[in-house]
Parts: C-alpha cells; sequence; structure tokens
C-alpha cells in the first residue's frame, strides 16, 4: 500500500543526483583569465600553446592552466593582479594577430567542465556591460550600390568609346545616363544589357536629351540588403575582436537588425565609437593641370572633384579612385621612420599591389591623396518626424608626392595623433561597414550595479524562500517539512537546467525563480489540503494520502499548463528581459510538477506506506 | 497547526451582487484612469534616455540641473534614485543630437563638473521606433495569451467557465493596470513581464476553483447551482489563502530586499495576486453563474456500454 516500485524511486534518487552534480558549477566562482582568440588569419596552432607556456614561466607570472577551448585559447590566472601584467607580456609577444582579452572564466573543476557541467550564463544585467542594437540602413545599402553601378558603367562606356553627356544617380533611386542622340543611345543599351543582363534598361524621350534610365530588380535589391547585412555582422565581429572583448554576442535580429552585446566593457564611448564609424580610404592622383581657385569659385573641371584638407585648404583630385579600403588587407599603427609623427603601415591584397603599383609606377613625381571618408549621421527634424540623414565627409589626410612605384607594402602619414593612428588602423584592419548602421538601443550596466544587482536578487531569493519554508513546516508539520526538501530540490533543480541548457539568467529571472518558489508551494498545498480533507471525511490515512494526490492531480495539471501557454508566449513575443522571465518561469513550472507530484510522493510512500497502522502528522 | 476551522460555511455569493458592484467601481475607475491619464510609460516603451549616475557624496539634484541645463541639456528630469549619492536622468527622445552619443555627452558634462566624481552605473537608450514596436508586441503577447488559455480552458472545461476566468483575467489586468495609471508608476518592460505572471496566476488560481465547481456538479446531487459553486469556494479558502499567502511572502521579500531595480517588478506582481485571489471568488464563479451554468453541463459523457452488455442481450 502506497508504495512505489523500485524504478520510480530510483528515477526520483537520479534525477535529483543529476541535478545536484549540474547545479554544482555555480558554486565554484570564477577565476581571472586571458581569452586569446586569432584576429584574420591567423589560426591558433598548438604551438601556441607551449609558446604562452613558456613566456609565462620566463616572467614568472603565476598561472594556473593554459588550455584550446573551442576557437580560443584560455589561460586561467591565480591572481587578479597578475591579469594585466600577462595581457601586456602575451601582447608583446605574439603581436597584433592575436587579441587579448581580460577574462573571468569559471572556476569549474575540469572532471565537472569534461561532462558538460556549466555555472549559469549571467545576463549584461547582472555582471555589467553594453548590449546594442543596431539597426542597418538599406536604403544606403542600395544607394551605394548604384553609386557602384554609376562608376562600372562609366567605365563601360569609355572603354567602349561610346560617347555620352553625362550620368549620374536619381534621387528618387536608379541611374540616369543622358545621350546626344537616340542612336547613341541605343548601342549604349545593347552594351550594358550583354554587360549587365540583370539590370533593368528603360530609355526615355521626352524632354531634352534622349536618356536611359537604370534601375535594380527587386530581387538585387533584396539581395545587396542581405549582403549589406552579412558583411556588417562580419566586419562587426571582426572590430569586436580587434578590441579583445571575452565572449562577445553579434547576431542578426529581423530583417535589418544586428544585436551586440559586450560582458564587461567599461569604455563604452570608445566601443560605441570603434562600432559604429564608417570609415574607409581612397587613393586617388591630385589634378595638377587646372586652377583650384577656378574651381573654388564653382567652375570644377570635369573628371575631377573639389577635396579640402585637413587644414581646410581646397585640392583638387581626379574623380578617378587608384584604390579604395577593400583592398586593404593589414594596417598597424606605428611611428614613422623619417619624420617621427604617427603613421599607419598598409598592406594590399594581390589585386590591390598590382593595381596600385601600375598606377604609382605610371605617375612617379606627381602628387597622390589620401582620402579618408566617414559616413556621419545625423537626425534632422523634417515636417515634424525625425528623419536621419547620412553624409559622406570626405577629408584628405594626406598628400605625397609619389617617388618610387609602390607596391604591396606602403605607409600613410599626416595624421593627427598616435590615437588617431591607432583607430584608423583597426578600422581598416577590420574593414568598412557594407552600410551604416545606427544604434537604435542601448543598455549598459556597470559591474557595480551588476554586482548590487545578484547580490540583492540573491539575497531576497533566500529570504522569500526561507520564510516559505518556515511557514510550511510549521502550518503541515512532517508534511510540511517533506515539501521544504522538495521546494530545495525543485530549486536545485531549476538552477541545473539553467545551467545545462546554457540560458541566459537576467535579473527579471531572478524574479522568475521567486514566481516559481512561490507557485510550486500551491501545488503542495493542494495535495496537503485535500489529504486533509479526506481524513476529515474519515477515511484511514492510507487511503487519505492515495486519494489526496489523485485528486488534486488533475487541478495541478490544469493550472500549470494554463501558466505554462502563458509562458511560451511570453517566450515567443518577447524579447530579452522578458524571455528571460519566461524561460525561468516554464522550467520552473515542470521541476515544481515533478518535485511535488512524484517528489513529495516517493518520500511520503517511504516514509508511511506499507504500514498499517499510521498517524499522520499533517 | 490549522488557521482554520474544520469547514467554513461562508455564503460567497449571497454577496455577488455587492462584490459586483465594488468590481465594477474598480473597473470603471481604472478604465477611466486608463483613458484620461493614461500610463506612465517608461523609456522601453516610449524611447528616450535613461541614466543613472552613482556620486561618491550625497549630491544636491538642483547642482545637477544645473550642470545639464548649461550643457542644453533642459528637459532632463532628474531625480534620486534610491539614495542621495544615486542620480537618475531622463532624457526624452529628441531629434537635435544623435541620441546614441548623447549619453556621453551627459556623462562628460557631468564629470566635468566639481569634485564630487562621478560613475556611470547605467544607461539605457531606446529608439522611438524600437518602443513603438516593443508597445506592440507587448499587446499582442496579452491578446494571444488571452486566446490560449481561453482555448485551453474551453476544451478541458466548459465554456462558461472559460468565459468565467478569462472575464477575471482581464478584471485583475486591468485593475492593476489601473493602479499604476492613478498612482503614475512607471510602465516599464519589467512591469509588462510581472502583468503576464499575474495572468498566470490569476488563472492558477481560477482554475482550482472551477476545478472544484466541476468535480461537485458531479458529485453533489442536491442542492442549487449557487450552493454548489459555494461549497466549492468553501472548500478551496484554505488552499487559496494558503497559496496567496505563501506568494505574497516571497514577493514581498522581493520588494524589500530586491532592490530599486525590481521593484515597480514586485509591485505589479503583489498586486496582481490580492486582486487575482479577490477575482477568482467574486469574479470568475459568479460570472460562470450568470451565464447560466447548471449540473447538466458539466455531467461527463454517457459511459459507453459495457463489453458484456451485448452479449446478456442475447436470448
Amino acid at each position: 500500500m502506497n508504495r512505489y516500485p523500485l524504478w520510480k524511486n530510483l528515477l526520483v534518487l537520479v534525477v535529483v543526483l543529476v541535478g545536484i552534480v549540474y547545479a554544482a558549477p555555480n558554486l565554484f566562482g570564477d577565476t581571472p583569465a586571458l581569452q586569446i582568440s586569432a584576429t584574420r588569419g591567423a589560426s591558433l596552432e598548438p604551438e601556441i600553446l607551449t609558446r604562452v607556456e613558456q613566456l609565462l614561466k620566463e616572467r614568472g607570472l603565476d598561472y594556473q592552466s593554459v588550455r584550446l577551448e573551442d576557437q580560443r585559447l584560455l589561460v586561467r590566472l591565480r591572481q587578479a593582479e597578475t591579469q594585466l601584467k600577462a595581457q601586456d607580456a602575451l601582447r608583446e609577444e605574439l603581436g597584433s594577430d592575436y587579441s587579448i582579452a581580460l577574462h573571468l572564466a569559471p572556476a569549474t573543476p575540469s572532471w565537472l567542465r569534461t561532462i558538460g557541467g556549466l555555472p549559469m550564463n549571467l545576463g549584461l544585467d547582472l555582471r555589467g556591460g553594453v548590449h546594442f542594437l543596431m539597426e542597418v540602413d538599406m536604403e544606403a545599402a542600395v544607394q551605394q550600390a548604384e553609386e557602384r553601378y554609376v562608376e562600372d558603367l562609366r567605365s563601360l562606356l569609355r572603354e567602349n568609346r561610346l560617347r555620352y553627356l553625362s550620368i549620374g544617380r536619381l534621387s528618387a533611386g536608379g541611374v540616369e545616363i543622358k545621350f546626344r542622340n537616340t542612336e547613341q543611345r541605343d548601342q549604349a543599351e545593347t552594351l550594358i544589357h550583354d554587360e549587365y543582363f540583370d539590370l533593368l534598361l528603360q530609355p526615355v524621350e521626352e524632354g531634352g536629351s534622349p536618356r536611359l534610365e537604370i534601375t535594380l530588380s527587386e530581387e538585387e535589391k533584396r539581395e545587396i540588403q542581405r549582403l549589406a547585412l552579412q558583411q556588417n555582422i562580419t566586419t562587426l565581429r571582426n572590430r569586436i575582436n580587434e578590441l579583445g572583448v571575452a565572449e562577445p554576442t553579434i547576431q542578426q535580429q529581423g530583417r535589418n537588425r544586428i544585436v551586440v552585446q559586450l560582458p564587461g566593457v567599461q569604455d563604452t564611448a570608445r566601443a560605441k565609437e570603434i562600432l559604429g564609424a564608417t570609415a574607409t580610404l581612397e587613393f586617388r592622383l591630385v589634378d595638377v593641370t587646372h586652377d583650384v581657385q577656378r574651381a573654388v569659385e564653382g567652375r570644377v573641371p570635369a573628371g575631377s572633384r573639389l577635396y579640402h584638407e585637413r587644414g581646410g585648404a581646397p585640392i583638387l583630385l581626379k574623380k578617378r579612385v587608384i584604390l579604395t579600403g577593400d583592398h586593404i588587407i593589414d594596417a598597424a599603427s606605428g611611428i614613422d621612420q623619417q619624420s617621427g609623427s604617427p603613421a599607419v603601415f598598409v598592406t594590399l591584397d594581390g589585386q590591390g599591389a598590382r593595381l596600385f603599383s601600375k598606377v604609382t609606377g605610371e605617375n612617379i613625381g606627381k602628387p597622390m591623396a589620401v582620402v579618408f571618408i566617414e559616413t556621419k549621421t545625423e537626425t534632422r527634424v523634417e515636417e515634424g518626424e525625425p528623419v536621419k540623414v547620412h553624409r559622406r565627409v570626405p577629408e584628405v589626410i594626406n598628400v605625397a608626392t609619389i617617388r618610387d612605384q609602390l607596391s604591396k607594402r606602403f605607409q600613410i602619414t599626416g595624421l593627427d595623433s598616435t590615437e588617431e593612428a591607432r583607430n584608423l588602423a583597426l578600422l581598416l584592419r577590420a574593414g568598412a561597414l557594407a552600410a551604416p548602421i545606427d544604434i537604435v538601443e542601448e543598455r549598459t550596466v556597470g559591474p557595480s550595479l551588476g554586482q548590487d544587482n545578484i547580490e540583492k536578487g540573491f539575497q531576497s531569493v533566500v529570504i522569500g524562500f526561507a520564510l516559505v519554508l518556515v511557514f510550511m513546516a510549521i502550518y503541515y508539520r512532517v508534511f510540511g517539512l517533506i515539501a521544504d526538501l522538495a521546494l530545495t530540490v525543485n530549486l536545485v533543480l531549476l538552477v541545473s537546467l539553467l545551467s545545462l541548457l546554457q540560458a541566459t539568467l537576467t535579473l527579471p529571472g531572478i524574479a522568475g525563480i521567486v514566481l516559481t518558489v512561490g507557485m510550486a508551494v500551491d501545488a503542495n498545498v493542494l495535495i496537503f489540503q485535500r489529504i486533509r480533507e479526506e481524513l476529515r471525511n474519515g477515511n484511514s490515512p492510507q487511503a487519505s494520502i492515495e486519494a489526496g494526490y489523485a485528486n488534486a492531480l488533475s487541478t495541478i495539471a490544469d493550472a500549470n499548463i494554463t501558466t505554462l501557454i502563458a509562458a511560451i508566449v511570453l517566450f515567443g513575443f518577447g524579447t530579452g528581459p522578458i524571455k528571460g522571465f519566461a524561460v525561468t518561469l516554464s522550467l520552473g513550472i515542470l521541476t515544481s510538477m515533478f518535485t511535488a507530484i512524484v517528489g513529495t510522493r516517493a518520500v511520503i510512500n517511504l516514509i508511511y506506506g506499507g504500514r498499517r497502522k499510521v498517524k499522520l502528522a499533517i | 497547526m490549522k488557521l482554520f476551522k474544520k469547514s467554513f460555511r461562508i455564503d460567497f455569493m449571497g454577496k455577488r451582487r455587492l462584490a459586483l458592484i465594488f468590481s465594477g467601481a474598480l473597473f470603471l475607475t481604472s478604465l477611466g484612469s486608463l483613458i484620461f491619464q493614461g500610463l506612465n510609460f517608461g523609456i522601453d516603451f516610449t524611447g528616450g534616455t535613461v541614466l543613472e549616475v552613482g556620486y561618491e557624496q550625497p549630491i544636491e539634484l538642483s547642482e545637477v540641473r544645473q550642470d545639464l541645463g548649461g550643457a542644453g541639456f533642459d528637459g532632463a528630469i532628474v531625480q534620486h534614485f534610491g539614495t542621495t549619492r544615486d542620480v537618475l536622468i531622463r532624457l526624452a527622445p529628441g531629434a537635435e543630437r544623435n541620441s546614441a552619443e548623447l549619453s556621453n555627452e551627459v556623462l562628460a558634462t557631468l564629470q566635468a563638473n566639481g569634485d564630487n566624481s562621478v560613475t556611470m552605473r547605467r544607461v539605457e537608450f531606446v529608439g522611438p521606433k524600437v518602443g513603438e514596436e516593443l508597445t506592440e508586441q507587448g499587446g499582442l503577447a496579452m491578446l494571444y495569451a488571452l486566446i490560449g488559455i481561453l482555448i485551453y480552458v474551453s476544451l478541458r472545461f466548459e465554456y462558461r467557465l472559460a468565459i468565467g476566468s478569462v472575464v477575471a483575467l482581464v478584471h485583475d489586468v486591468l485593475i492593476v493596470l489601473g493602479i499604476f495609471s492613478l498612482l503614475q508608476f512607471e510602465f516599464d518592460l519589467t512591469v509588462l513581464a510581472a502583468l503576464l505572471a499575474v495572468i498566470g496566476y490569476s488563472l492558477n488560481d481560477t482554475i482550482v476553483v472551477s476545478d472544484r465547481i466541476r468535480e461537485n456538479f458531479r458529485k453533489i446531487r442536491k442542492g442549487t447551482a449557487v450552493q454548489v459553486v459555494n461549497t466549492s469556494l468553501n472548500q478551496t479558502l484554505s488552499r487559496t489563502v494558503m497559496t496567496s499567502l505563501t506568494t505574497l511572502l516571497v514577493l514581498f521579500a522581493l520588494f524589500i530586499f530586491g532592490g530599486e531595480a525590481i521593484h515597480s517588478f514586485s509591485m505589479a506582481l503583489i498586486m496582481g495576486v490580492l486582486v487575482g485571489t479577490y477575482s477568482s471568488i467574486y469574479i470568475a464563479s459568479p460570472t460562470a453563474l450568470a451565464l447560466g451554468i447548471s449540473k447538466g453541463d458539466l455531467m461527463p459523457p454517457p459511459a459507453p456500454p459495457k463489453e458484456g452488455a451485448k452479449l446478456d442481450e442475447r436470448p
């Protein structure tokens, strides 16, 4: 009577033990560590491991372990004080091919780690850090593509010696070419159609000269936007790598948004600057044949464009770009040996090097300019609505006479400070953003506040939990103690599930745990009230236990399933913190049903089951 | 220990008209406040910037305002947050400056002034569009949750009880919203989460009662529908009180010790548990009664004829 078969008791025991094992990693805390990851191209070879170990030994830096863990090298240190020293030493040794980030690695013993035991993942509100939601300007991506087509079509027509009056982007979208007569236009149309078969061509007659309107198909626009988003994610990942942030998150959200989370980052100003910067470089020849002064007055010669130098002096540059930042594969900041001023040392890819050496070879003795282009975002109010406007701000940072044929490696000078050189090198290395991004949401939590939140959250869970335990024990006596045991196991199981699933625990998540504790009591209360009722009706203790559980079961199931429905809907529609809340709530419902129904029954059966004469302490 | 007498005989349903007037008044007040005063939406929904800064020494708010005003942040709302050393600064979404840069500028302004050193504790910036989407999503989430629950309860119980529980839900959510609107407490993302938890809790309570009503309709042969509902409410009363009490214990711990960050969250939940407990007694069941629920509605479908029955009929 009232006995569980052996397998059921074993099941409860196994679940509890597994729960304890996987909840255990949360007890160990963190150790200071360094995370070494390879940036562009470089790979983490096992040799690096020995190199790092050797260096740390040489410098007498006390370390705990050096280990290769999924695409990164983790150096665990014994003290927080050695963290910075070790970082400096390793940076010197490994150079710029590796990024070395300060990190707090879980101090879980290795045997636990080998069976997949990890502590809970703490959200940014609990450990400090920045969360950015960035929106990619999709219009701009298409505009840029159209601008590229303008250049491509211009050179296509020129190469084929087809004459045209003008070519340019239409403000409403698309590209327009004007011709002197329809014959030339028709020739151009056939030519363009053959070369770029996916462009939509539309000849227009009315008003002045015959024109050809060229638009991108919807399909291509979508493809351009998709690629822009992809490239932006890659670029952001590179930049964050360069910043040296441990465990960043970079994810696409929706069609045009990117979520970036940087745990532990303090300098948000710099992070924002680096992530959002859309800087790139262009190399152009200086137009020395025309007069700058006349250009300033508004008579810019065809084939040239007016630029300004750092100090504001105007300068005429050729429209044709020799080289863009896309061809740069490496850039490092340093000091120019001759002038002692800050410089950026640039390395080009094969195609870029060929192009560059050809042009510089042909133009020895002539001046060449380096144009730094930054896209700035401004918000203007137009007709009562704030409108984001992107403005390309070109600035000539350096003009130098070509002395030799330049090729793969060269340097850029003319920078204001070493800081600027460093930032420029970083941006060039990490690549340009394919389309400008706006930060549409930012949440920064300082580490002290994070610490505060976790302490208070933890404290309130403990206090609330203790109050409930005491209350239950007083009210239901032995059965109350059994319920207390079930509640504790419930908490352990919940923590182990959260750790196993590596769900992110946030502040609302803690609140969700607290709520499940409160609600888990309900299942026990329902059962115990039923047992009391049965006893009151004069049933035997054993029958009362049996009937109490049986009667309460459908109620518990209905109540929990409906709450589960609410939690799942929350998970589906919620973002960030609400999702966290939904995860803990739904997992909590599952664990509490198990512990309240199966767990308590097992214990009650062990205590009371099989005895004929018992008095229930309830 | 037993807090309660052996069994209760409280005539809950006899006072249901009184309760109806009370709930009606609460409901209308909430609705009125929501319509005329609206909710004090936090930046999660409206967009804008919130900064929490910590000073080393206590700071006068007027000082902070002056510093900010001097730098051109005129519309800033400045208030103490918890202690006199913590200050919360709220900036409305504006188009004049690039909002993401705003927080840097504010911090720079505060750091430039005075010798009382400032540290940034928290920055939240939400673009207006993001907030709009969130409001939409939140509303949709509520709606879908309600529909899902309605379907489940209709299938498991009976449509009159389902409508009763959903009326109770709407009642609870609206009253909690009404209190937030009346007192102009800030309504942010965590409060929305709490509100959804209130739905879960209120439902939990109502289902337990409905379950008993269903059971008793099948068991008790004599008595009117009102009497059966009354009996069911009395039978579940000690459970209702016990569960609400333990949940409130935890929530009060959260409210008192959980820190500023989850204050409004726990407050919304406390209100929700109180209102939810009341509504499971006085809203859900009277609604089902008003809809004319009767014994016949909840009788189990006639049992299929026994296996042997056919054989017995044989001559």
